[in-house]
């Protein structure tokens, strides 16, 4: 799939970590080392331009083992969190949770979607797919949001609700269906953002954001290439072709309207430096926060609807 | 376009019920096996007189079962179009065209006004012979102008729900779908005005993690087939067999997840009785006068 010729996301680094040391000595020694410097930056930019991944090559670093989970950017970019159990109905979903804490210093209603760790806490988590329960307990969890008024950051990840049979007997749908409506009616504002996989409804369930982020190297779309294959071609393993046609990467839903703002990843994806990762996803999301944060009720309530009732694309005769 | 394809595609449609084919023949029902004059199936609202099996309907003769008399039409002017450039065995616009063709509609859902037994109401209905009534954005458009043109004309909206879920080739955009008809529908939420869903068979996917299942009062057709995510999908997860009738309307009533399951030669009464209680209108005189001298009758006569 990859051209021979392609520099590697190691290649670039490698580059990059030389100008950082170089810099480094010449802002330590006090010598000018543009003369060497400067045909070394040329270069990295000439290198960044030739990497363009495919969007199969995306889904995957979507998913590559070490890639930053909600927990992870939450310890980073959050004091105080405070996680809250339950849907007072029937359990405690451990693939959505939630709760307030200090988002860089400002008090917010978190709502993550949590894929686990290591492979007990993956099972724990169902890998990040919820059951209904998790659905519900987001819904208290913006009640409590609309009751406190703390704004709702929302962090996207999973590759869909869980198609289980219990889900379905509990009302999988259902619970989709009312927290949708539930986040659109929230009169505080909402950031979302996908961070990994942002899969069908079960991502969109907390995504009715005032503003929806997504990370350079995420995927949103409304069927897994997996899934898309195996209706297309009956073969899973056509996932790579499927991702193309669905159109699911950052780049693909900037141009449709659909997120308003990338958020850039370390070169090679955020498993390669979590914290950079973490800084640039904590800056979007506090930078939104904070342009929002001049407005009204009746505008979050509103804005959020107008931006919703315009997507789609169609022809009018 | 291949000669198969031309060919196929006007080739008589074995369906009995397909919207294509004049009901003056004899067909055989799909489940009891029983052969039905087609023109009494349609007569008994297309629900085989012999084994009650509710046949699936198109959008049109679905308006004709459900409404008194012809809608007033509104859906046909949004089309749809191949934002992404979609293609797999063939192209989006290829299929877009064929299932034109099949159904004589621009995409798979039919809105207008019309009354049901005198009770003013907005439809909107989907049609699952136009590429299993997918919903991309036309569908979520039409949708949320019924919402909100019912919401301005201070009508209540019944939704016949009839779908795969989402559509694929219009990937994110579909799935907006899901959040833009939610919204729309506040629209009656904010006025006080009912909204009724009726699930047909099948009803599954985004759909149902949507504006089917957020509905005042949900109704469910004998044995629909309704849930997110599909049997294949859900026994692929578990790897077991699942129960016996499993995700079909009497196990969603069982489980607390439809209001009630209506037989669809039923369903025009009850919808308007329901409808009448919660806009506080009265009974119809002809049935009040009918209620009435029943009531008599019965004190005469101890």
């Amino acid at each position: 799939m990859s051209s021979p010729t392609r520099p590697t996301a190691e290649t670039l680094r490698t580059l990059e970590a030389h100008i950082r040391d170089l810099e480094g000595t010449a802002l330590s020694s006090g010598q000018n080392l543009d003369a060497a410097l400067s045909p070394l930056r040329e270069q990295l930019e000439r290198l960044r331009g030739q990497v363009s991944l495919s969007r199969w090559e995306r889904v995957q670093l979507a998913r590559i083992a070490g890639r930053p989970t909600a927990l992870e950017y939450v310890e980073r970019l959050t004091s105080e969190f405070v996680e809250l159990h339950g849907d007072r109905t029937f359990g405690d979903d451990q693939a959505l949770i939630g709760g307030p804490a200090r988002w860089q210093g400002r008090p917010v209603m978190l709502l993550l979607q949590q894929k686990g760790r290591d492979t007990k806490d993956k099972i724990r988590r169902r890998f990040g797919s919820s059951n209904p329960e998790g659905y519900r307990k987001a819904i208290r969890l913006m009640d409590l949001a609309d009751k406190f008024r703390l704004p709702v950051v929302a962090l996207i990840d999973t590759q869909g609700a869980y198609p289980g049979l219990e889900a379905e007997e509990r009302g999988q749908g259902w619970a989709i269906a009312q927290s949708i409506q539930r986040m659109s009616r929230l009169r505080v504002p909402t950031v979302c953002a996908v961070i990994g996989e942002g899969g069908s409804g079960g991502a969109l369930a907390i995504g009715i954001g005032n503003r929806v982020l997504i990370m350079e190297n995420a995927w949103y779309s409304v069927i897994s290439p997996e899934g898309a294959a195996s209706i297309i071609w009956k073969d899973s393993a056509k996932a790579p072709e499927a991702a193309e046609a669905l159109k699911l990467t950052a780049p693909d839903l900037l141009e449709m309207g659909i997120v308003e703002e990338i958020i850039p990843e370390p070169t090679g994806g955020a498993h390669l430096d979590i914290d950079a990762a973490a800084a640039a996803l904590g800056e979007a999301v506090s930078r939104h926060l904070d342009e929002l944060g001049t407005q009204s009720p009746d505008e979050w309530l509103s804005g959020r609807a107008a931006r919703f009732r315009k997507l789609g694309a169609f022809t009018e005769s | 376009m291949a000669l198969d394809k031309f060919f196929r595609r006007r080739r008589p449609q074995v369906n009995p019920v397909a919207e294509t084919e004049t009901p003056d023949l004899w067909g055989k029902c799909p489940q009891c096996k029983e052969n039905v004059y087609l023109r009494d199936l349609a007569a008994g609202a297309y629900v085989c007189p012999s084994c009650g099996l509710h046949h699936r309907l198109g959008a049109s003769r679905r308006a004709e079962v459900l409404c008194d008399s012809p809608l007033e039409q509104w859906s046909g002017r949004v089309h749809p179009v191949d934002a992404l450039k979609f293609h797999d065995t063939e192209s989006y616009p290829e299929r877009l065209k064929r299932a034109q063709l099949k159904t004589g509609r621009p995409d798979a859902i039919l809105t207008g006004r019309g009354s049901i037994e005198g009770v003013d109401v907005v439809v909107a209905i989907m049609d699952f012979e136009f590429s299993g009534g997918s919903m991309g954005s036309v569908v979520g458009e039409e949708i949320a102008r019924a919402a909100e043109r019912a919401a301005q004309m201070g009508l209540p909206l019944v939704l016949v729900a009839a779908s795969g879920g989402a559509r694929m080739q219009e990937s994110a955009l579909s799935l907006m779908q899901m959040a833009k008809t939610t919204i729309a529908l506040e629209a009656l939420s904010a006025r006080g005005l009912p909204y009724i869903s009726v699930l047909t068979d099948p009803t599954t996917g985004g759909v149902t993690a949507s504006f089917a299942t957020i509905a005042d009062v949900i109704v469910a057709e004998p044995g629909a087939l309704i849930g997110f995510a599909g049997p294949r999908v859900i026994q692929q997860t578990i790897r077991q067999s699942l129960p016996e009738g499993f995700q079909r309307a009497e196990f969603l009533l069982e489980h607390g997840m439809v209001d009630m399951i209506v037989d669809r030669r039923q369903q025009r009464s009850d919808l308007a009785k329901l409808l009448r209680l919660l806009m506080h209108q009265p009974v119809p005189v002809a049935q009040a006068q009918a209620a009435s001298s029943q009531a008599a009758s019965t004190q005469v006569a101890p």
